[in-house]
């Protein structure tokens, strides 16, 4: 029986060396048993190496910066749909989602374009500055934390936390201190490169482990694979990884997005503590780069989550397959000028 | 032969990098703007000069609705009052008060303002620090409301008591931490380290001042709207606590401004008409604290809101000219435009949005914008994507209605005139053009100066 | 002054310089400038023809046309013309 096409727009397209998620939910829905797909890829530069990967990639559209706006985002997205008949949009870069989620409705409404995203609430609620609340009202571990925004606020730090902690920027970057002049320098460091607020957190002694999972926007955990790094690049992004079979990352997952009824993909940042703690680092709103370790394990994520952005109720998936790996490579591929001259000059290929 | 003439664009070439965008990439501003309410651009630079400062009646009227609406749907007793500070033309103040806005003024000369504008006293809130001997008398005795900024201007309440005819109507300003940076603490009277209590203690022991109400105002441009419901809490307990303690009903509580507009602040990585919270966001949030505090029906306050910018910065625009393009040492372009700092001093802390007035091509280019002062610090915008303007091209700033026309500075150059444009698209001039002799007859010559020989 | 020799100029207002690898746009004027220019025509047969074909006038264009050289120059497209020995 022929399977029907969707036509799915996925962004993310920088397979580079800290990549962008959309070339791994790429394949992954390539694999689809339900459906066949028409992947339109939507960049924002003309360099994204899955803008040349044309058996993974149909067809690629520019988009305008996150920074330009809702209704420049919107307007494109309303050019592309008519070239193509978008039925999903699959948003990867964090630094999008905030347009995404917010024009969701609108997108539904008027084109019919299905956009399987978190509430703005739950994208609000788990950033980094809210994240210590957010465990304690979800029955979480968060390491301690405080957010401040004066130097000033270093100094009195002593009397709440133990050396080392951590300095954490709003978005990214965090330095481990040892002393208070450390904590000073550290959080001139990240507040020029990232502003203010600064987050200053406990210091959790432990293995990272990270849980790639789903939510139904239900209360229902869908699917959940839970992996240890093994070989990590000078970015700290996961080279290799490995499935693991532990029981209690995966009662985080769930108990998390059952409080949070949250809706479509996500990454758990967890710390594991030398006496079987779990402590949550950080919430990733969407599916993490190694996200294709997944379908590998039995557990075709980007799958569902399309399954259920069309509509449709999907099952939860019962197991995954332990120590299973994955390992990163890169790969050179060939462009011709006139592909490159193309995307640049029309922002389409 | 001059039929098939195309239209010409300055020739432009750059690099293609690596993370730079064509203009799928780029910002609305490349869309021209080439009429506001009906007007053209080009012909309202024609009759008024350039630059000229355009306001929208039209867009004032529906925001204030759009404010008004979402506030009184959810609240049964709402009062605006128009901040004077944010734009305070006579024609823009009389404008709100046709609206039904009382007058929210932080000095002498606004007082006066309001009053020749022929606000009635009672209908004038007097906030700030700085309020004269003399100034306090006139607007006690005219029946104002005065906000109590500091223990100093309490005690000169009581000490100016023989002079006044009647028993003064005050509240006190309350600054509080509502989780957001920085807390305004350098006005009014801190609420969690208990200032706030006390300064309503000694009021009350007081028979020339009537505690009617309780100020605050968080902060500026705030984006969350949940730190005004953590405010209208503190607000109401204080309130609650004067019930209790002292048997006293507030007649109000008022909450202030602060909301964003829909302008870009600087560094902001989200674009400001996306990031603004509606008024639906921050009524909610106001309406469902006080109404949750625990007020019984006939104790509810009536709820007084002060905002300024988030009401007229939409409706204002300014038209200016360029004045020169050049390549600067490092290749980069700039344009040099009519209007600096001095007038539009808001692009100290915005990203405005500038776009072309007439029509133009597919290709643009990133442009550093000038103004036309001497001075170095007149930077309008950094860095912007604009197509290739030419000498005397036209261009629209948007969402300059708040703090510019209160805040311009006359320096270097005169001030230009400001432009109404009315519900039937009719423009009126309501500040003329500044001349040489408004800015020369404050000025003085001592005789021995009068003479040189050079 | 013409543009360096091996220049590839596309019909879409693409350049890309094979010696040094670096990547250009244009808009359609100055892509029917650079044509010109590279056709060998001196600048006031250039003026001549944009004039003629544009709704600018001379003082407008020759600026625009100065800036334009001055960017070629700084993007390193440019050669000198050597000196021809009568």
């Amino acid at each position: 029986m022929k399977k029907r096409t969707i036509n799915i727009g996925v962004t993310g397209l920088n397979a580079i060396d800290s990549p962008g998620p959309g070339v791994p939910v790429i394949r992954a829905l390539r694999e689809s048993t339900a459906f066949d797909v028409r992947i339109i890829g939507l960049s924002y530069e003309a360099m994204e190496p899955g803008i040349y990967m044309h058996d993974l990639v149909d067809k690629t559209y520019q988009l305008p910066l996150p920074s330009a706006g809702q209704q420049a985002l919107l307007a494109r997205l309303e050019y592309i749909h008519a070239q193509e008949k978008l039925d999903v949009i699959i948003p990867n870069f964090d630094a999008e989602l905030f347009n995404f989620i917010q024009l969701a409705n609108v997108l539904k409404s008027n084109y019919n374009i299905n956009v399987f995203v978190p509430t703005l609430e739950q994208f609000e609620a788990r950033q980094k500055v809210n994240l210590y609340e957010y465990g304690k009202k979800h029955g979480i571990d968060v390491p301690k934390s405080k957010t401040i925004f004066s130097v000033k606020d270093v100094y009195s730090l002593e009397q709440e936390f133990e050396f080392p902690y951590v300095i954490k920027g709003k978005f990214y970057d965090a330095i481990i201190v040892y002393s208070t002049d450390q904590a000073v320098a550290a959080f001139h460091r990240i507040a020029s490169k990232w502003g203010l607020p600064i987050i200053i957190q406990e210091f959790v002694e432990g293995q990272e482990v990270n849980v790639t999972a789903l939510g139904d926007g239900q209360g229902n955990l869908i699917g959940a694979v839970p992996m240890r790094k093994q070989y990590i690049t000078d970015k700290g992004k996961a080279w290799s990884g490995i499935s693991i079979d532990d029981d209690k990352m995966l009662q985080m997952a769930k108990k998390l997005i059952q409080s949070t009824k949250w809706r479509g993909g996500l990454e758990l940042e967890i710390v594991r503590t030398d006496d079987e703690k779990y402590y949550l680092l950080e919430i990733n709103p969407r599916f993490p780069a190694w996200v294709y370790l997944a379908v590998g394990c039995g557990q075709n994520h980007p799958e569902a989550l399309v399954r259920m952005a069309m509509g449709e109720t999907v099952a939860p998936f019962e197991k995954y397959d332990v120590g299973k790996m994955f390992v990163r490579y890169s790969y050179d591929m060939i462009v011709n000028l006139n592909e490159f001259e193309k995307i640049s000059i029309n922002g389409e290929l | 032969m001059y039929l098939t003439k195309k239209q010409y664009e300055r020739p432009v070439i750059q690099r293609v990098n690596v993370g730079l965008m064509n203009k799928y990439g780029t910002r609305t501003e490349y869309e021209p703007v080439t009429h506001i309410d009906g007007n053209a651009v080009a012909d309202l630079i024609t009759a008024y000069g350039s630059p000229v400062f355009v306001l929208s009646e039209k867009t004032i009227r529906a925001t204030f609705r759009d404010a008004n609406r979402a506030f009184k749907t959810r609240y049964p007793k709402v009062q605006f009052a128009w901040s004077y500070k944010t734009n305070y033309i006579s024609a823009v103040c009389n404008v709100f008060h046709q609206e039904g806005s009382w007058a929210e003024v932080v000095s002498g000369f606004e007082y006066q303002k309001a009053i020749n504008n022929g606000v009635p006293g009672a209908n004038i809130i007097f906030n700030g620090p700085d309020k004269s001997e003399a100034e306090l008398i006139f607007a006690i005795n005219n029946g104002s409301l005065i906000h109590i900024d500091h223990l100093d201007e309490l005690y000169l309440i009581k000490e100016i008591e023989p002079q006044l005819q009647k028993r003064a109507r005050v509240a006190i300003r309350v600054n509080m931490d509502t989780g957001v940076y920085p807390a305004w603490d350098r006005f009014g009277f801190n609420y969690e380290g208990g200032q706030a209590q006390d300064a309503i203690n000694k009021i009350m022991l007081n028979t020339n001042m009537d505690l009617v109400g309780l100020h605050c105002h968080i902060g500026t441009f705030m984006l969350t709207p949940s730190a005004y419901a953590v405010a209208a809490t503190k607000m109401s307990e204080l309130a609650l606590n004067v019930k209790k303690k002292f048997k006293k009903t507030l007649e109000y509580i008022d909450m202030g401004g602060g909301f964003a507009s829909r302008n870009t602040l600087k560094g902001s990585y989200i674009q400001g008409a996306d990031a603004a919270p509606s008024f639906d966001q921050y009524a909610e949030a106001i309406s469902t604290a006080i109404l949750n505090a625990g007020f019984t029906e006939a104790d509810l306050p009536l709820l007084i809101l002060e905002t300024g910018r988030a009401l007229i910065d939409e409706a204002g625009f300014l038209l200016g000219s360029v004045i020169s393009n050049k390549r600067l040492a490092d290749g980069r372009r700039a344009t040099i435009m009519n209007f600096g700092v001095n007038i539009l001093f808001t692009s100290f802390w915005y990203d405005h949005k500038i776009t072309p007035a007439q029509p133009f091509g597919q290709h643009n280019e990133s442009t550093v914008l000038y103004g036309p002062l001497c001075m170095n610090i007149d930077v309008i915008r950094e860095n912007i994507s604009l197509p290739p303007l030419k000498k005397n091209d036209q261009v629209v700033v948007h969402t300059v209605g708040a703090y510019n026309m209160t805040q311009w500075m006359q320096f270097i150059a005169l001030r230009p005139a400001v432009v109404l444009i009315d519900m039937n698209q009719k423009p009126h001039v309501i500040r003329n053009k500044e001349t040489p002799a408004s800015i020369q007859k404050e000025e003085e010559m001592p005789a021995y100066l009068k003479e040189f020989k050079i | 002054m013409s543009i360096k020799k091996n220049i590839a100029i596309s019909e879409s207002g693409f350049i890309f310089d094979p010696s040094t690898g670096n990547s250009f746009t244009t808009n359609p004027i100055g892509l029917e400038i650079l044509q010109l220019i590279k056709e060998g025509r001196e600048q006031n047969e250039i003026k001549k023809h944009i004039t003629a074909g544009y709704h600018v006038d001379d003082n407008t264009f020759e600026k625009d046309f100065y800036d334009f050289i001055s960017t070629l120059q700084q993007l390193k497209l440019t050669v000198e013309n050597e000196k021809k020995n009568d």
